[in-house]
């Protein structure tokens, strides 16, 4: 009806436009929809195209083993098949998938469990698989092969589905029973694509080893084309705590979203709604939103017109909410950062800060970072940025990130380390960043680059900050030790010219006072190597700086 | 104090540490601390002074050796480099003579100018020679004219006869001798430019005054010769400044001493000296409101700062005028009295109130 509206101001004419427009707009296919829009989607180049197809499938199957609580096992194999297509597979250990569920998983565009709900996971923040193989489908006609197990004792099943580009339905090109030897449980999927194979940058090696960063507690093995398969060793036993689906809170709801829970609500009267579509509101909390708003608490929610939705909302932001639950996050952990930061980075010195969650706009989320400092780290380059969002890496945009930008804003050189007006800081130093939330605000549908959100930008430069510390420290220890040496050794040195000087001065024989200041040099010495030692002794080269001390809240600064 | 005098002083400070060294001490040095802690207001003779609060240098210690050194070495070319032979030389030069790697490391031994010069700081608190009686001077700094005739280093200088320029004012007074002295009072401000205005106008020969302007701060040299003429021909000294905070700081280190100079107060202050302008209530007088400069964060800090320093603390008078900046928002400068008319301020504004007397203490 908008649309009649937008159109014309009256008359039957319109209305028929309307309608007639609405039946062309129908017939855009799925496949145009996706041609025009791949650059949203991540499929923009064969190179981004290949690395999308990957990281689509490895979330999957990290979610799909941290769901089941086992330790996550992923193979991933690149196969080149011409100089432009490739093969990806990729198999994980995780619960497996019901046969009936799997066409639609994998053949349909935006179905899933992990579309609307409010839950931590790392598959929430791409398109979806669906869409690597609608894009495999589109460049190589090929269908995508799944199999999968959820039993030991039963037989696999294996699928080749194509998705229907008219109606985004699954079409079943081959669906039968399959034994799959030595395996108790897992999925396996197989999508042949346009896409283009390059180290370096932007990679799906650097995306598989970031990965492995951020999740110690997965082994990855990875055959690149034309390479041996490496893995990426777990380096910790450790399984991350479940992440709690949550309620969405009032604070966070956009007027759009709120009229359209009002239309999907199975509660009888609006304080129902409120009661059991939200969480933190109690029967008291609701009544008073109802009040604000002036509305009859017993209104059946569906009835709700669109002036009185406003209503709801703004008496919502005028009302005393408790925060919502934080529990429902599931943050790496500083243990396991330094784990994984030091499993795949070589350096002198590490340490890790996982801050306590806090809420923006009734969304909790939780900053973390950890830093690896020195060794073979290249001392004159700019500090190598790794950002996460729930534990999946982001590679792209690094310019237009909230992470990035905290980064730079934080001033490194109260830490010892260099840096100029506006840039990364310079030196032997990775710094990584993880935004752990059931909602990131993401700059754009490309999911790319985090929003600046202030408290996003405070609590990173509070985590930053807190690091900075820990790094400061070891560097003036440890520079301090290594200059006092140096310094003694200059004594000797010194002694001449002060001898001369003094010479000058007084009248006095040079080589005698040199003679003087030589043996109280000796006897100066015992002490003050033993300054020496003491700056070494409080050295932890190497050492994993697991400074564990959880951020107190109070440390504003 | 003669040459041989300040040779001694020198000598007496190597000698000392000379003989800690045959007592087989790791040998130190004692100074007063010249940082703000240590800076107090004497209410009585009313200028800044050091306290009491001394630091310790050793030389077998890493912190201090170098520095210790610095010192030393600077002690020993002043005294036989410059008062051996009677020469002067400039701060540059100093840095020049001790500049050098320490043979077997590649350590210099000043790495820069500022090393050098803080060496012979902390000789004159050591030593109580001041930086003149060490031979040492500073580039010269501002113009000077009037109706006076000195000896300098032999050569006989009229004021009244050096043209648009002025005499140039070295940083080293102490060597010249006043001959003749034509004036009724000594004019001091803070610009260049409005100096130039005053002596295009001949404000010095119609007024019986000289004029003397600074480029930025009052140097040593400026202050210790509008010293002289304060204690030895009685003249008085009025100040020129913007009407701001700075022109405020600037008049109070002329009459009560600075922070870095402390310890130099006795040869450089001038309790006498007084504020022509601009003052706030000028502004009111003179219609200078259009010409506001409006203030800054860092301008409101510094009335702050300088309201609560002890000098200032209890005058009542200038309490007044740094209420009246910050009711203001606003600052002037001196030249926004041109705005009356180009010679307004030598032919109007400064006449009047030196007739009035409307001074500022």
């Amino acid at each position: 009806m908008a649309q009649t509206t937008l159109l014309g101001s009256t008359g039957k004419k319109e209305r028929i436009t309307a309608e007639v427009l609405a039946e062309k707009q129908q017939s855009i296919s799925i496949s145009e929809f996706f041609t025009k829009n791949r650059h949203l989607l991540g499929f923009d180049n064969p190179r981004k195209a290949l690395l999308t197809t990957v990281r689509e499938a490895v979330d999957n199957a990290l979610d799909a083993c941290g769901e089941m609580k086992v330790l996550p096992e992923v193979r991933v194999i690149i196969d080149e098949i011409s100089t432009d297509k490739y093969k990806v597979t990729v198999e994980d250990n995780g619960p497996g998938i019901v046969r009936q569920q799997i066409p639609n998983i994998f053949a349909k565009l935006l179905y899933g469990s992990k579309f609307h709900r409010l839950r931590q996971s790392r598959g929430a923040q791409g398109i979806g698989i669906s869409a690597a193989a609608l894009y495999g489908q589109l460049t190589t006609g090929k269908p995508i092969k799944i199999i999968s197990k959820i039993d030991p004792k039963a037989k696999a099943h294996y699928y080749e589905l194509h998705l229907n580009t008219k109606t985004n339905e699954p079409e079943i090109m081959k669906d039968e029973e399959r034994e799959w030897e030595n395996k108790d449980h897992g999925t396996k999927l197989q999508i042949e694509l346009e896409g283009k194979y390059q180290q370096g940058k932007l990679s799906v090696d650097e995306f598989l080893q970031l990965t492995a960063i951020a999740n110690p507690e997965a082994s990855i093995i990875y055959k690149a084309p034309g390479a041996e398969a490496i893995e990426f060793a777990r380096a910790s036993q450790e399984i991350p705590k479940e992440t709690k689906e949550i309620q969405p809170h009032p604070y966070g709801v956009e007027l759009g979203t709120l009229m359209r829970m009002l239309k999907e609500s199975k509660a009888s009267s609006v304080q129902g709604f409120l009661q059991q579509d939200f969480c933190r509101v109690s029967a008291s909390v609701a009544k008073e939103i109802c009040e604000k708003a002036g509305i009859e608490e017993r209104t059946k929610p569906h009835a709700i017109a669109r002036e009185e939705v406003e209503k709801i909302f703004n008496a919502i932001k005028q009302t005393k909410i408790m925060a919502p639950p934080t529990d429902c996050l599931s943050p790496i952990g500083e243990e396991q950062l330094l784990k994984g930061l030091k499993k795949e980075i070589t350096a002198e010195f590490y340490a890790a800060v996982t801050r306590s969650p806090v809420v923006y706009r009734g969304f909790p989320f939780q900053i973390e970072c950890a830093i690896a400092f020195g060794g073979d780290l290249p001392k004159d380059e700019l500090a190598r940025v790794i950002r996460y969002a729930n534990k999946v890496p982001l590679q792209h945009q690094p310019g237009a990130c909230a992470l990035t930008r905290s980064i730079i804003q934080t001033a490194w050189k109260n830490y010892g380390i260099s840096q100029s007006k506006g840039t990364l800081p310079a030196g032997p130093l990775v710094i990584s960043v993880h935004i752990a939330s059931v909602w990131v605000p993401f700059t754009s549908e490309s999911k790319e680059a985090v929003a600046s959100y202030p408290d996003i930008i405070k609590e990173v430069r509070l985590a930053l900050q807190d690091t900075g510390r820990k790094l400061a420290l070891y560097i003036r220890k440890n520079i301090r030790a290594r200059e006092q040496q140096e310094r003694i050794g200059l004594f000797e040195k010194y002694i001449p010219e002060l001898a001369a000087s003094l010479a000058i001065l007084t009248g006095e024989k040079k080589s005698d006072i040199e003679e003087e200041l030589l043996k109280i040099l000796k006897k100066e010495l015992k002490g003050l190597l033993v300054e020496v030692k003491e700056a070494e002794k409080t050295e932890i080269i190497g050492e994993n700086v697991a400074y564990g001390e959880k951020q107190k809240e109070i440390d504003n600064e | 104090m003669s040459k041989e005098e300040q040779k001694k002083v020198l000598k007496d400070l190597g000698s000392k540490i000379v003989h800690q060294i045959k007592k087989g001490k790791n040998p130190e040095i004692v100074f007063p601390l010249r940082n703000l802690s240590n800076i107090v207001y004497d209410q009585k003779s009313k200028t800044l002074k050091l306290g009491n609060k001394t630091g310790t240098r050793s030389f077998f210690n890493v912190a201090h050796s170098k520095k210790f050194l610095q010192t030393i070495e600077v002690a020993s070319v002043i005294k036989d480099k410059l008062l051996e032979s009677g020469k002067h030389s400039s701060l540059r030069d100093v840095f020049y003579m001790v500049k050098k790697t320490i043979p077997g490391t590649k350590v210099n031994l000043v790495d820069d100018q500022t090393e050098s010069d803080k060496a012979i700081e902390d000789l004159e608190v050591m030593t109580s020679l001041s930086r003149e009686q060490m031979h040492v001077n500073a580039n010269k700094n501002g113009s000077i004219a009037g109706k006076v005739i000195i000896v300098d280093k032999g050569d006989t200088i009229d004021w009244s006869k050096l043209g648009s320029g002025g005499w140039a004012i070295p940083s080293n007074v102490e060597e010249i001798t006043f001959k003749n002295v034509d004036a009724k009072y000594v004019l001091y401000m803070e610009k260049a430019a409005v100096w130039e205005r005053l002596n295009e106008d001949k404000y010095w020969l119609k007024n019986d005054a000289i004029i003397i302007a600074s480029q930025g701060q009052t140097t040593r040299g400026i202050r210790r010769l509008l010293q002289r003429l304060y204690e030895e021909h009685h003249l008085p000294i009025y100040v020129l400044c913007d009407g701001d905070i700075y022109g405020a700081y600037i008049y109070s280190v002329i009459k009560y001493g600075s922070i870095a100079l402390a310890h130099a107060s006795e040869r450089l202050t001038i309790p006498g000296v007084k504020y022509v302008g601009i003052t706030m209530d000028d502004i009111e007088k003179y219609d200078l409101k259009k010409h506001f400069i409006t203030l800054d964060e860092k301008d409101y800090a510094r009335i702050k700062q300088v309201a609560a320093y002890d000098w200032f603390k209890d005058n009542k008078e200038w309490q007044r005028q740094f209420k009246m900046m910050k009711e203001f928002k606003a600052k002037v400068e001196i030249q926004a009295l041109s705005a009356r008319g180009i010679s307004f301020i030598s032919e109007e504004y400064l006449p009047q109130k030196i007739k009035n007397k409307e001074f500022l203490d």
